[in-house]
């Protein structure tokens, strides 16, 4: 049985329709890539995945470790193991990481029948984790994000799934605003949590990243549907000849952004 | 009768039954309350209370416990000096009815480093609880005023503070005031050259609840005002502060923040006057508010008369919703969303508390947060 399954997934933002007929299967151990143009739709997927209300899924299904995921409020969906590492990690001044993520980890434990975690058993699992990211201990005490750099936001992205250990991992952009020792690290975070129990869906506009996470398929979203699947080998494709080769036009592009 | 005698008029009657007090208190007393007679309780088409309406307060017949006297005439230079009672009926009440003064005196220099707690506990009817705060030059010390009681009750209280120069004084009013109690506190704060004074109320209690907070500047004198106020049902709590910056060279922050929900409203007034010498001065107001219900009120104003040219002041309001983007943050790691509520709102009033130099009172207030916003999450 496939870990995801999303059939004819169709959501809009206010009246504009965003993804128009997403059809997308994974299964555990694989590793996903969507790419595709600014405006294509990869972040309002991987949102409507997480669960965010702010867009409505208007046609579609899917399904998730057998069961109607779209049916759950996203703190169910975070219990049964989706986890979303955001593109643009939010500030929450007053809360602090460390107790924000006990309180995280507990109630997904919680969830699956499990202990809560005390405070001693809690500290070690973090330190742990923490080495793998190389992150700065002094990062905990601090507030949720607040006051981070960019490069040590998305780090906590990903120690944060290494703490919570999903089952399906959807990384939004993880790669942007990171330098190159960054994206090494946050890369290197990623590999070591993969896993054959583990699936990840990888957003991304740069094929940059994929040099340090290697896909097993790599999907091309374009304006709202996937239109063209392949092998890791279509990212360097479209390394080489752009969005343009395959047809589709990069707003970021065509602004002159890059 | 008019409206004023009338509502007086059973007041008159505790008066003239007190117990007669030492020649200057007596003359103090009787000056107090012929002027509380003249001004009446205020109303709503006085500017100063136009968002409170005391009217509960003014129709209601307070037992009154007579108690006894205990002022020691040490306070006599400084009594009623620094609370002025022309133009305010709650103080001018207050001083007709000083039966037991608390009197804290730090002479010159001394450090106090245990802060000094002060529990009001009211009693059932009236209780019009008076502090007299004196900290020689260069002293230090840390005041914790509580208020608490259990029913319906009425608590009219002043506090005056005289900081002498290169004292340090932090002062910290907590009002947990009964589900149904009115509570008016007005404070007074003359600070000298260079002290460093902060003052900090956190309003949590009560039915109908006034904090008032003055404090006059000398010259090179820094103030904070810093509060939290958190409102639920139809709880009524209006905070008025007043900064004057009399001499050159002063420096004044103030944050307030106010959590909202139900059908109550809140109130904040933060007036800073600048006076013509007093250049230089630099001058900081917020005022944050977090309103969790639709039918939730909040009046907000600023009120800046500055007649110096060379200042700097700054002013700010805001008042919101708990943030989407926040919410969804903590549910997609599993956080429910009443659990991520309660988490946000705490985190809100977590800033106020974080200030807070007691310890103790830093600890004892995180639990009551916690557990409030907990309640109403679940």
């Amino acid at each position: 049985m496939a870990l995801l399954e999303i059939k004819n997934l169709h959501a809009t933002v206010g009246d504009r329709e965003i993804l128009k007929g997403i059809d997308l299967t994974v299964n555990c151990g694989e590793v996903h890539a969507i790419m595709g143009p600014n405006g294509s739709g990869k972040s309002t997927l991987a949102q409507v995945l997480a669960g965010r209300e702010l867009y409505v899924v208007t046609g579609g299904e899917v399904i998730y470790d057998g069961k109607d995921l779209l049916a759950m409020p996203p703190e169910d969906r975070a219990r049964e193991g989706i986890f979303l590492a955001f593109q643009y990690p939010v500030e929450i001044p007053g809360v602090s990481n460390m107790y924000f993520l006990k309180a995280a980890l507990n109630a997904i434990r919680k969830h699956r029948g499990l202990d809560e975690l005390d405070a001693m058993d809690f500290l070690a699992l973090v330190k742990d984790r923490m080495k793998l990211l190389e992150m700065d201990q002094v990062l905990l005490n601090r507030a949720v994000n607040t006051g981070f750099s960019g490069g040590e936001k998305k780090r906590n992205e990903i120690f944060q799934m290494a703490v919570l250990e999903p089952k399906l991992a959807i990384l939004d952009e993880t790669d942007s605003g990171l330098d190159i020792d960054a994206l090494r690290a946050v890369a290197e975070g990623v590999n070591a949590l993969r896993s054959p129990d583990r699936a990840m869906i990888v957003v991304t506009h740069y094929q940059r990243l994929l040099n340090y996470i290697v896909p097993d398929y790599v999907h091309v979203l374009a304006e709202g549907r996937i239109v063209k699947s392949g092998g890791k080998e279509l990212a360097l494709e479209l390394e080489e000849s752009g969005y343009a080769g395959l047809g589709i036009e990069d707003v970021e592009e065509a602004v002159g952004k890059v | 009768m008019t409206a004023v005698a009338e509502q007086t008029g059973a007041w008159l009657e505790s008066f003239t039954r007190q117990q007669p007090a030492a020649p200057w208190l007596q003359d103090l007393r009787n000056a107090a309350f012929q002027r509380f007679t003249e001004l009446g309780f205020p109303t709503t088409h006085d500017e100063e209370w136009r968002f409170t309406n005391v009217a509960p307060i003014a129709r209601t017949n307070f037992v009154q416990v007579g108690r006894a006297l205990a002022c020691p005439p040490e306070a006599q230079p400084y009594l009623g000096k620094y609370a002025p009672f022309d133009h305010h009926a709650f103080v001018a009440l207050n001083t007709a009815f000083l039966e037991d003064v608390t009197y804290i005196h730090i002479p010159r220099g001394q450090v106090v480093e245990q802060p000094i707690q002060i529990a009001y506990d009211a009693p059932s009817g009236v209780a019009h609880p008076r502090t007299l705060i004196v900290v020689g030059p260069d002293a230090h010390c840390t005041i914790v005023e509580t208020y608490s009681g259990t029913g319906s009750y009425f608590t009219n209280a002043v506090t005056e503070i005289v900081a002498g120069s290169g004292s340090v004084v932090d002062h910290y009013k907590v009002q947990r005031e009964s589900p149904s109690a009115f509570h008016i506190g007005v404070m007074f704060a003359s600070l000298g050259r260079s002290a460093n004074f902060s003052a900090t109320c956190i309003s949590l209690g009560g039915a109908l609840v006034r904090n008032e907070v003055s404090a006059t500047l000398a010259e090179g004198t820094d103030a904070t005002l810093n509060g939290l106020y958190l409102v639920n049902g139809t709880q009524h709590v209006d905070n008025h502060t007043s900064i004057d910056h009399a001499q050159p060279h002063g420096t004044s922050h103030e944050l307030y923040k106010g959590i909202l929900d139900g059908k109550a409203s809140a109130v904040f007034n933060g007036r800073i006057i600048v006076r013509k010498d007093a250049q230089k001065t630099d001058s900081k107001q917020t005022n944050k508010n977090l309103v969790l219900s639709d039918e939730a009120v909040i009046d907000t104003k600023p009120e800046l008369q500055i007649f110096a040219d060379d200042v700097r002041c700054t002013h700010g309001a805001t008042i919101g919703q708990l943030d989407a983007e926040s919410l969804f943050y903590l549910q997609s790691r599993g956080i429910g969303k009443q659990d991520a509520r309660s988490l946000l709102t705490y985190a809100f009033a977590q800033d106020i508390i974080d200030r807070i130099k007691v310890q103790s009172l830093r600890d004892s207030l995180e639990r009551v947060l916690f557990e409030k916003f907990h309640e109403r999450a679940h």
